[in-house]
């Protein structure tokens, strides 16, 4: 393999690493505040498949990102509802939103394009394009660097950089302000943070939400820039290997920034049956598989918040 | 929160949550633009209105059973196999190796090595994640969704590149030698089913699998075990009941059960494997055990019920301009109100009943 092999690799493992990063990190607020959230993968279908039909409407991908935002807010706020004010099942409201999402994306699709469940393709100011950052081309003459910047670092959709920014951003919210300690507090021991007269239930809703504005993103991402335009089940799974990226990065955020580069290069490898010389299903299963064998042997003792799961009833 | 009536929990908890589901399907119905009269009228015919449709609709079922059983057994142990839709698919491969390479003298022989061999290949691919789960600590949702996808990839693989017979396109196994008969070849039923149906003798399997489950459950010291596990991990493991043995047990029994879901569809229907073979029944088991209250003889009405919807749901596809996938919408919304909405059905029910003790 030689180095531009290596970078386009590269290059296609930041694409591929975005979708999974944010929803990372959109995992990684729910369940800090203490509730799972197998939902991951619903809601960014549903923000996928919002954003690809708003955004070939309005001929705008910001209005769509805009869309699927919303769509994903409301799967959040009906996961919200079923496990933090009726106190049901976090793990089953998660597995019946995604289906819900499965099954709604195709239906509203269908209806409302007729295309087979798919959105027509976008093109133009209705996708996020490929932005060059500064002096990528005057550096390119640079040895080793001067590729890298230019063919890696450089011409990604603006949504790439926001999601990369949206790392140092979660560790400070989490670990630098008041806000954050109180959502971690929730999530370890809820009813410390109800004795200090605070709303548990205000402040899980919060988390639930921000959650869907991140995972909103990341489905946005999907159908207007990593791809032009919604397809059925166009996630395939990225919401579930976000959730094994979480619990190998110990639920902190530039651990999930590692994590879900080390899966963005699984996914990036799949790609490349040239590189990777075995059969094509093998290389498709590579990320399952590796995401078993990490979830299996490397990731030490990880500590899942102490009150992640359990509905937080106050004492009368 | 006041207690309700035991019989109301049993019955009006799972009929109220079905009435949220159904008046939502409405809603989403009514909102892509179509007439749900239609709609319903289109199932019911469709599904219920002839022999023919009772064919397809219990063929449903008996897949239904099957997964649905796998999904109770494991959540009486406080697992959730979301995993039941790959380990049917081993299930079925299990089923096609039994039948393409052993030369059995009679299909009696061959059901029952079909059945033995699917029911192994579900309880390993199941007790892999549970032992990852017992011995190193994966979260076994995670790794029983990681393990659909690569029996699907497993499957695709094998089908593509190693059991396709030469010169056919199609990625699927060669026919088996041995079927099973179906309901309409049965001296007697065959007066009701005059018309050739999927349905077959595997319906009376999955009723068997019922009362061993219960049996099991109910009755044996390992049922109580795994139920006590369920109950609570720590008591158990105080009064003695080995951690490891009791998940690796569940979970074995739980993918043996999904896998005995492809003597229905493998063996009976297709008579071959072709690609996804369990058409997302091991995902329906889901919504089965939660709408049958994890007890089998719930599990068979609410199979009955789910194999009216999908039978229901194919004929909407095919008469009407609803997408089928309204299916997957009415299962997600069955899961979301039996499953995680269960508490507001019961608040919504405890202030009936306790107006009219004041009254």
């Amino acid at each position: 393999m030689d180095y531009a092999t290596l970078l386009q690799i590269l290059d296609s493992t930041l694409r591929l690493t975005v979708p999974l990063l944010l929803a990372c990190l959109a995992g990684l607020f729910s369940e800090r505040a203490g509730i799972f959230d197998i939902g991951l993968e619903g809601k960014m279908l549903v923000a996928a498949m919002t954003s690809g039909s708003v955004a070939f409407l309005t001929g705008s991908a910001w209005i769509g990102l805009a869309a699927g935002i919303g769509a994903s807010l409301l799967w959040a706020l009906m996961h919200g509802i079923a496990s933090i004010t009726f106190r049901g099942n976090q793990l089953i409201s998660g597995v019946a939103l995604n289906f819900l999402a499965s099954g709604m994306t195709i239906l509203v699709a269908q209806a409302a394009f007729g295309q087979g469940g798919r959105t027509p393709p976008l093109a133009g100011s209705a996708r996020f394009n490929e932005v060059a950052l500064p002096l990528a081309d005057t550096l390119r003459g640079v040895p080793v660097i001067g590729p890298f910047y230019a063919d890696v670092i450089s011409g990604h959709s603006l949504l790439v950089y926001i999601a990369l920014l949206c790392v140092p951003l979660t560790w400070w919210v989490l670990f630098r302000t008041r806000f954050g300690l109180r959502l971690r507090a929730v999530g370890e021991n809820p009813a410390a943070v109800d004795t200090a007269g605070i709303s548990v239930s205000r402040m899980r809703f919060t988390a639930v939400l921000i959650t869907g504005v991140l995972c909103g993103i990341a489905g946005a991402y999907l159908a207007t820039a990593l791809q032009a335009g919604f397809g059925r089940e166009m996630t395939a799974g990225r919401g579930y290997i976000a959730l094994a990226a979480l619990i190998f990065a110990k639920w902190r955020p530039w651990g999930a920034l590692w994590a879900t580069l080390l899966f963005g290069f699984f996914q990036a490898l799949a790609l490349r049956p040239d590189v990777v010389p075995i059969p094509v299903a093998a290389l498709e299963a590579l990320p399952y598989v590796l995401t078993v064998l990490v979830l299996a042997g490397f990731v030490g003792k990880a500590i899942p918040p102490r009150a992640g799961g359990e509905p937080y009833v106050k004492e009368r | 929160m006041r207690q309700i009536p035991r019989w109301a929990d049993v019955v009006l908890v799972p009929l109220i949550s079905l009435l949220l589901a159904a008046i939502c399907a409405t809603l989403v119905i009514l909102a892509i633009g179509q007439d749900p009269v239609e709609a319903l009228n289109t199932m019911v015919t469709g599904a219920l209105g002839s022999a023919y449709g009772w064919g397809y609709t219990l063929y449903y079922t008996t897949s239904f059973i099957f997964t649905g059983l796998a999904v109770t057994v494991a959540f009486h142990a406080g697992l959730f196999n979301i995993g039941g839709e790959g380990q049917a698919q081993l299930g079925g491969l299990g089923v096609a190796l039994a039948l393409l390479f052993v030369p059995w003298p009679h299909w009696t022989v061959a059901l029952l090595g079909a059945i033995v061999a699917s029911a192994a290949f579900g309880a390993v691919w199941a007790a892999i994640p549970g032992w990852l789960q017992a011995k190193r600590g994966s979260h076994i949702v995670i790794t029983t969704i990681m393990f659909n996808y690569i029996a699907y990839s497993l499957i695709v693989w094998l089908l593509v590149d190693v059991l396709r017979p030469p010169g056919q396109a199609e990625p699927a196994t060669a026919r088996f030698a041995h079927g099973i008969p179906a309901l309409s070849d049965i001296p007697g039923l065959n007066l009701v089913f005059t018309q050739g149906i999927p349905a077959n003798i595997s319906l009376f399997l999955a009723l068997l699998a019922c009362i061993g489950v219960w049996a099991l459950l109910w009755r044996t010291p390992l049922g109580y075990e795994i139920r006590a596990f369920g109950k609570s991990e720590p008591a158990a493991r105080y009064a003695g009941i080995r951690p490891v043995r009791t998940i690796m047990i569940a979970m074995a029994l739980s993918g043996a059960l999904a896998g005995m879901m492809s003597v229905n569809n493998v063996m009976g229907e297709s008579g071959r494997l072709m690609q996804n073979a369990s058409e997302g029944a091991g995902f329906i088991g889901i919504a089965v055990a939660l709408m049958g209250r994890n007890h089998p003889f719930g599990v068979v009405l609410a199979a009955l019920l789910f194999g009216f919807l999908y039978q229901g749901g194919a004929e909407l596809g095919l008469w009407t301009s609803i997408p089928i996938e309204l299916r997957i919408v009415i299962q997600g919304l069955v899961i979301l109100f039996t499953g995680a909405l269960d508490h507001m059905v019961r608040m919504m029910l405890s202030l009936v009943f306790s107006r009219r003790k004041v009254a």
